[in-house]
């Protein structure tokens, strides 16, 4: 499939997942993707506070007003934005679009907020995916990439709106609430890419996140993101003595034993990765899109542009 | 160094470990409490949301919210418990209502059932709430509790006080007077937010929620004392806060974040153990020209050399305390066994 095509399938992708799984990493992949294919993407941040200036080498955190994350004296090709949206921020918006702006203030201070969120569970996250349903529908950006709240959250993040129906009889949340439905259960529109990492507690997860999204909110589920994957290497088995003579190099007992088990190591933890990725293949039917390991404990813009070549080289592939 | 964690086990009575998710907090939490029974001590581990099989070694079915023993090969003994928020809460309910109708009111009121899941911080709540009645309970000499995977960590530090702030909310408590009172206490500006407010979600919410405050009526004071109870035993000396990060960039900042906010609530960290480090392999120089097998050595010194970096300043920050280091296992823990070798990294053998 075409970079572009898959980018434009649908406006909006919620990137979730597990925490430490690298939620934020794959959203910043997806969007500098999308930029290396021409195409302008706007990365959502919904918890007001995350790494995601650090991946484009920033060291500023993301604000309500979009910022321009690409780097500078881009080549012409697309760009990424960035912004935060958190349920304070989207109340307030809210409230003054509705003609409220005199007692936006006091609710916010008053604590009413807490009451009538706890009486209307989700009435946050509604209000932040309806803010998401209005970009989208002013066609912000290209296509929208938003980093979900982790998961567990994820699934009440999502199926917040449908909630709320039930409870909310009448009233304007209402009709917000069935606009994020009608939203959420649009293959055309929207698409969720899980996120999980190769190892056994993080697939168990990502499993059971995709059978609640699929069966509780009808969502469309794209492709399974799996970073951390190692590349493959070969020669790992060999013995570090006979390859040392081989190439006319001399070792210590020392270094010969680092190789070793440097080597064992690396082959235990493939071996390990690679039964996670069939137990994935086995319970989900969603095509994979496997990031490497980076041996790097953080993502720049160096990493980044990495990720994206690989992510972009494997939808390219997809049917 | 790993003496001194294990002398906090040894010696404390309550260890809070506290992180961001996915940095391996809940093994953390149980390897510790396993040392304590090692010890001879009497140790119970409260998690939150374990993995299902490390639950399952634990002797957890899921349902369990009261301690239950881990048999194992110790002089100690060992409970462990998984949380349970909501049945945390309603047992709280229920003992500090001043009758079992009042109890009642509040179990069956809307508002109160969405709580467990919407106020935020209930989850902390509860935790700090099970700690405080295991902690009384005086069956125990260590508690060893597993936080909620919080940024913040002033939201279980404050949870306490959290539920008696909600339910002082003055708008409600005006909307709970009697008619007359209540015409004259309320401002023209409050009868127009609590309309937007009906407008806005509905009638029947604040409806709801006014339902809520009059069944909880006459037991925030039991609500505050206890809020008290829990705030001067996580203040107290005998209280370890031990902080748990990976080496990843965004888990060490939020450490550093969470670190500065103990600092300011006046509390230090006793201990932080890093999980997941890349091992290093020795530091026989790395040859050059052998392929593969120097490339695959040479990447894994590189990643183990600036996660070392990474946390260094955050050591700094913490010391004196305590650094353990825990690196990458070749395999999940999900058995007691496991548990013992994540222990031999964090006590030594």
């Amino acid at each position: 499939m075409d970079v572009s095509q898959f980018c434009s399938a649908t406006r909006l992708f919620i990137v979730a997942g597990k925490g430490g799984v690298g939620k934020t990493t794959v959203t910043a992949t997806i969007a500098q993707m999308a930029a290396d294919a021409a195409l302008t993407a706007l990365i959502i941040e919904v918890e007001g506070k995350s790494g995601i200036g650090n991946v484009f080498g920033r060291r500023d955190q993301l604000t309500y007003e979009e910022v321009d994350l690409s780097a500078a004296g881009g080549s012409g090709r697309g760009r990424v934005r960035g912004r935060t949206l958190t349920p304070d921020d989207a109340l307030l918006e809210y409230l003054v679009e509705h003609g409220m702006k005199r007692v936006s203030k006091r609710l916010a201070s008053s604590g009413a907020l807490d009451v009538v969120s706890t009486a209307v569970p989700g009435i946050k996250d509604i209000l932040v995916l309806g803010k998401v349903k209005a970009l989208e529908r002013a066609n912000a950006a290209d296509l929208l990439v938003l980093d979900a709240p982790a998961a567990g959250h994820a699934v009440t993040f999502l199926t917040s709106a449908k909630g709320l129906l039930d409870a909310a009889r009448v009233g304007p949340i209402r009709t917000q609430a069935q606009d994020v439905v009608d939203l959420l259960a649009d293959p055309d529109r929207c698409q969720v890419v899980l996120v999980t990492l190769p190892e056994e507690t993080p697939v168990n997860e990502v499993i059971e996140t995709a059978y609640k999204l699929e069966d509780q909110v009808g969502i469309k589920l794209g492709p399974l993101v799996i970073n951390g994957v190692y590349p493959p290497l070969d020669g790992l088995d060999a013995d570090p003595i006979d390859v040392a003579r081989q190439a006319g190099v001399t070792l210590s007992a020392d270094q010969a034993r680092s190789l070793r088990d440097a080597a064992a190591f690396r082959s235990h933890r493939q071996e390990l990765q690679a039964e996670q990725l069939r137990r994935l293949d086995e319970a989900l039917p969603l095509p994979q899109i496997r990031l490497p390991f980076l041996f790097t404990p953080e993502v720049g813009p160096a990493e980044l542009s990495v990720l994206a070549e690989a992510m972009a080289e494997q939808v390219a592939r997809l049917p | 160094m790993s003496e001194n964690l294990s002398r906090i086990v040894g010696e404390r009575s309550v260890v809070v470990c506290c992180g961001s998710g996915g940095v391996g907090k809940t093994t953390t939490a149980a390897t510790l409490a396993v040392e304590a029974a090692r010890q001879g001590r009497r140790a119970c581990v409260v998690t939150i949301d374990p993995a299902k099989r490390l639950a399952d070694a634990l002797g957890l079915d899921g349902l369990s919210n009261t301690p239950g023993r881990v048999a194992g090969d110790w002089p100690g003994e060992l409970d462990a418990l998984m949380l349970d928020t909501k049945s945390t809460f309603d047992a709280l309910v229920t003992r500090y209502a001043a009758s079992p109708e009042q109890a009642e009111g509040i179990l069956a009121n809307r508002v109160y059932r969405n709580m467990s899941g919407a106020l935020s911080g209930t989850q902390e709540y509860m935790a700090m709430e099970k700690l405080h009645e295991l902690a009384t309970s005086g069956a125990y000499d260590l508690i060893v509790i597993d936080t909620p995977p919080t940024r913040n960590a002033l939201d279980f530090l404050d949870a306490p006080r959290r539920l008696t702030r909600f339910l002082d909310n003055r708008v409600f408590k005006l909307l709970m007077m009697p008619t007359r009172a209540y015409m004259k206490a309320v401002s023209l500006a409050t009868q127009t937010f609590l309309r937007t407010i009906s407008k806005v979600v509905g009638g029947e919410v604040v409806a709801d929620a006014v339902a809520f405050f009059h069944a909880f009526e006459g037991m925030e004071q039991g609500f505050r004392e206890r809020a008290d109870d829990v705030s001067r035993l996580l203040q107290a000396s005998s209280t370890a806060f031990v902080l748990v990060t990976s080496p990843r960039r965004d888990a060490v900042e939020e450490a550093e974040f969470f670190a500065d906010q103990l600092q300011e609530a006046g509390i230090d960290v006793d201990a932080l153990v890093v999980n997941r480090l890349h091992p290093s392999f020795g530091n026989a120089e790395a040859p050059e020209g052998l392929g593969d097998l120097g490339r695959n050595l040479r990447d894994f010194r590189s990643i183990a050399e600036r996660e070392e970096q990474h946390f260094q300043d955050l050591a700094s920050r913490i010391a004196p305390a305590p650094v353990a280091r825990v690196p990458f296992l070749v395999g999940d823990v999900h058995d007691l066994e496991g548990l013992g070798l994540v222990g031999r990294h964090l006590f030594g053998d």
